[in-house]
């Protein structure tokens, strides 16, 4: 559970933390895009390269960048196992009755890394910007929408506090957990029925325990002169500079590049023999 | 023998990461049947990742916890029934209810222990009495209850149980002064009663002093200071050193034996102050 | 209402609805007057947190009048002029702290009160300095330790520049070295910035900080002056479950072998002076 490293934000000075966060928002998106118009392994190690290298001028240590990973190690091997053995092809080896291919190979490798690099991406973006200036940025981004009476800063308040509360709550699950296991409670044996019933004792506390937060914290949130109508200043401004305009522009250009460029090279792990 | 005996116990928090963290190191002490002790230190000392390696929520880094002489994590212990035995209570343990009713609340921990019904009833009426939850309320749902009768029913789960060794975790944390005395006197009855080990990790040297036997003094993940209550606290300047303090009483009378005044430095409490003050006030001629 | 009461409290009921067990406020009349240092002590169900949350119309009487510097509490059109000028912090700093990031958090009230962008960002500095939590402005909350993290709620409130604070047993989760920073922080904005503290707890020993002791049971006010007054009067404050400090027991304890000695000593600095003082009389 401690591994969760989703909404945690680490404050720098870098080019990469100064980016406003709108525009980093557009261009993440814009990077998640074109990871699905990739169609070549030379096209991965491209946008590898150039993640490696925003994520070196942000000085977020690489160590952390793998940790982001780490919870969907599972995930990530499962689905390019899959397309090992389930695209057809030329065969590479056959376990049992699956027959694994060159093809499924190539898939299977495209997956982890488009996977790999979507976690990584968006896991840079929480790492630099802090959560308040991300839910910022949404609203704003989404503020055309009140115009169709879509309660945008509400729906940006509700954000802000779910990020500020999941490690609270991640804790709090470790505490419970900790003290029903001291009464006995047993969360690893059983079959699927038995499991699922061991989860009670945790879940109701944890529930209770959220409404109360939820209780105090709004009466502390009403003493400090919260509503809902109106406008709100914030702490901090964003206004887009040169360098925001500059992140765009290359994020854009990257579609073609990728389309009739990368696409274009012919670089597979296919061997030409076959 | 020892009823309870850690040795050499040290622990890191995630080995092989950059977060590695020592949280204790190389603590060893006993703990003797029947024996009551206070464990003190600061947030942060390594109390609460101690007292969960007693119960084997937390594996050693290194060193070991033996119990009756037997390590715990050897092979084949059932490291569940030995929670049976080590009854832990959290901090604020009314945030772990959730059964809805107080009976059926409090044999949790007697039910996953595989017991009789009747066995079951029997011990959870018998830890409800001994904690001061009326008969009446046992029908109730927990959360109906007031804070102070939330936590005894709270205890009364773990008592239930009735481990060898009792350990708690700051029981009385956010109790007025009267929910405080109740949870404390509810604990020395099962002490008595049952002849159990009991282990009370608290920031109130007060409370410590009042209850306890000896004292186990944590800092910084280490083991500072063990010894009896006598022992430990008559170390004033060490325990300053620290951080720590000293019962109010006891510091007035180390201000009264430092300008002079032939006085025991050991008094604790209120009661012994009183006595010592009222010896002196006799033979100076101040009281016939 | 005299001009320089901060709160006034006439004839102030409450009960919560559907209650059964009656009023959990009967007709308390208190004043409390600016710059104050006032302390609310009272065993759990007391009605102290009840009395406390009258302050800032988070509840409104159901019988009485609560005013804050004149302003009737119950006038929902000044409703955030009562909340601006009385800031509450509560027991759990934790349910208290809206956003990530510190510096963010304590910006919530100015951003609510929609003040201009150089201004919050004023206030967040000073109130991020006052409490001694500058350095960790850009921290994550949940990192701090329970003491910092009170600190942090406390420079929330203080950025809405409120004229008075009142703290809900802001001491009550939190261990020995965090109390007391929030103490010490506490009684340096009474002090320094002149602002009126309403400290609300179970602990005698913190209540000797205060200027004036307010005791509350069953709803009502049960006593009310200064610590040295409230203190000597051992065996109520025992009656209404409240603990009295070791150093003023014991010197009240031996008051009553020994009248010379004074029976309302606050501290054990004062404890061992008065019984030194007696030892020294005695002897000549």
């Amino acid at each position: 559970m401690k591994d969760i490293t989703l909404g945690q934000f680490f404050p720098g000075d870098s080019l990469i933390h100064r980016f406003d966060p709108r525009v980093k928002l557009i261009a993440l998106l814009l990077y998640m895009v074109e990871l699905f118009l990739v169609k070549t392994l030379f096209g991965f190690v491209f946008m590898a390269a150039l993640l490696a290298l925003a994520v070196l001028i942000s000085r977020i240590p690489m160590k952390l960048m793998f940790r982001a990973v780490r919870p969907l190690l599972l995930l990530i091997l499962f689905t390019s196992l899959l397309n090992l053995f389930y695209t057809k092809g030329d065969t590479l080896f056959r376990v049992w009755k699956l027959t694994a291919t060159w093809q499924g190979l190539e898939l299977g490798l495209f997956m982890v890394l488009r996977i790999s690099l979507l976690v990584l991406s968006s896991s840079l973006l929480t790492y630099t910007t802090s959560p308040i200036m991300l839910t910022d940025a949404m609203e704003r981004l989404l503020s055309p929408l009140k115009a169709l009476h879509v309660p945008v800063g509400e729906l940006a308040m509700m954000m802000t506090i779910a990020l500020r509360f999941i490690p609270v709550l991640v804790e709090e699950t470790d505490k419970i957990m900790s003290a029903q296991k001291a009464r006995g409670a047993d969360f690893e044996s059983g079959g699927i029925l038995k499991r699922a019933k061991a989860m009670v004792p945790i879940l109701v506390p944890l529930f209770i325990s959220a409404f109360r937060r939820a209780d105090e914290l709004a009466v502390a949130m009403e003493c400090r002169c919260y509503h809902t109508d109106g406008e709100r200043t914030r702490l901090k401004s964003m206004a887009m500079a040169r360098r925001d305009h500059v992140l765009i522009a290359v994020m854009l250009l990257l579609i073609p590049a990728i389309l009739f460029g990368t696409n274009r090279v012919a670089f597979s792990i296919i061997p030409k023999t076959l | 023998m020892s009823r309870l005996e850690v040795s050499s116990l040290t622990h890191v928090y995630s080995v092989g990461t950059p977060f590695e963290r020592m949280a204790i190191e190389d603590v060893t002490f006993t703990v003797e049947p029947g024996e009551y002790v206070g464990i003190i230190g600061h947030t942060g000392s390594g109390k609460s990742t101690l007292v969960q390696h007693l119960n084997g929520l937390m594996k050693p880094t290194s060193g070991a916890v033996l119990l009756d002489g037997k390590n715990i994590w050897e092979r084949g212990t059932d490291i569940r029934a030995l929670r049976f035995r080590v009854g832990l209570v959290f901090q604020y343990p009314e945030y772990q209810l959730f059964e809805d009713t107080v009976y059926r609340d409090i044999s949790f921990g007697p039910r996953n222990m595989g017991l009789e019904e009747s066995e079951i009833d029997s011990r959870v009426r018998w830890a409800a009495e001994l904690c001061g939850v009326d008969e009446s309320l046992l029908s109730r749902s927990p959360f109906e209850l007031s804070g102070g009768q939330k936590r005894r029913v709270a205890i009364a789960g773990v008592l239930a149980m009735q481990p060898e060794i009792l350990i708690m975790d700051e029981p009385t944390a956010g109790l007025d002064p009267r929910g405080r005395d109740e949870i404390l006197s509810h604990v020395q009855r099962y002490h008595k009663e049952r002849g159990a080990s009991v282990l009370l990790v608290s920031h109130s040297m007060e409370d410590v002093a009042r209850q306890v036997d000896s004292v186990l003094v944590m800092q910084r993940g280490r083991l500072a200071l063990r010894g009896s209550v006598r022992e430990v606290f008559s170390k004033t300047e060490e325990l300053k050193e620290m951080g720590l303090s000293v019962p109010q009483v006891t510091a007035v009378f180390a201000r009264l034996c430092a300008a002079g005044l032939d006085l025991p430095r050991e008094v604790f409490t209120v009661e012994q102050g009183v006595e010592a003050i009222r010896k002196l006030m006799i033979e100076r001629g101040i009281l016939a | 209402m005299k001009e320089q009461d901060m709160v006034e409290m006439i004839d102030l009921t409450f009960s919560y609805p559907g209650e059964k067990d009656g009023a959990v406020l009967k007709e308390v009349n208190l004043e409390i007057e600016k710059g104050s240092f006032v302390a609310v002590l009272g065993h759990n169900g007391s009605g102290k947190s009840t009395l406390a949350k009258h302050m800032n119309a988070v509840l409104l009487p159901v019988g009485g009048k609560v005013y804050v510097e004149g302003i009737d509490t119950a006038d929902a059109d000044r409703l955030f002029e009562v909340r601006q000028r009385v800031g509450m912090a509560f027991q759990n700093p934790d349910n208290q702290i809206v956003a990530t990031i510190v510096e963010e958090d304590v910006a919530f009230a100015p951003e609510n009160l929609n003040l201009p962008r150089e201004e919050t960002a004023h206030r967040v500095e000073t109130a991020l300095k006052a409490v001694d939590m500058w350095e960790y402005r850009e921290h994550s909350a949940h990192q701090l330790s329970g003491g910092q993290k009170q600190r942090v709620a406390i420079a929330g409130i203080i950025a809405m520049m409120p004229h008075c604070i009142v703290l809900d047993e802001p001491t009550a989760m939190l261990d020995p070295l965090g109390r007391t920073e929030v103490l010490n922080t506490v009684k340096k904005l009474n002090e320094e910035q002149g602002i009126t503290i309403v400290m609300i707890t179970h602990y005698m020993k913190e209540a000797t900080m205060a200027q004036r002791i307010v005791v509350m049971d069953r709803g009502r006010i049960a006593m009310d002056g200064t610590p040295r007054e409230v203190f000597s009067r051992v065996e109520e404050l025992k009656d209404l479950g409240l603990e009295v400090p070791q150093a003023t027991a014991l010197v009240h304890e031996l008051h009553k072998l020994c009248p010379a000695l004074p029976d309302n000593v606050i501290d054990e600095q004062e404890a061992a002076d008065a019984i030194l003082h007696l030892f020294k009389e005695g002897a000549v």
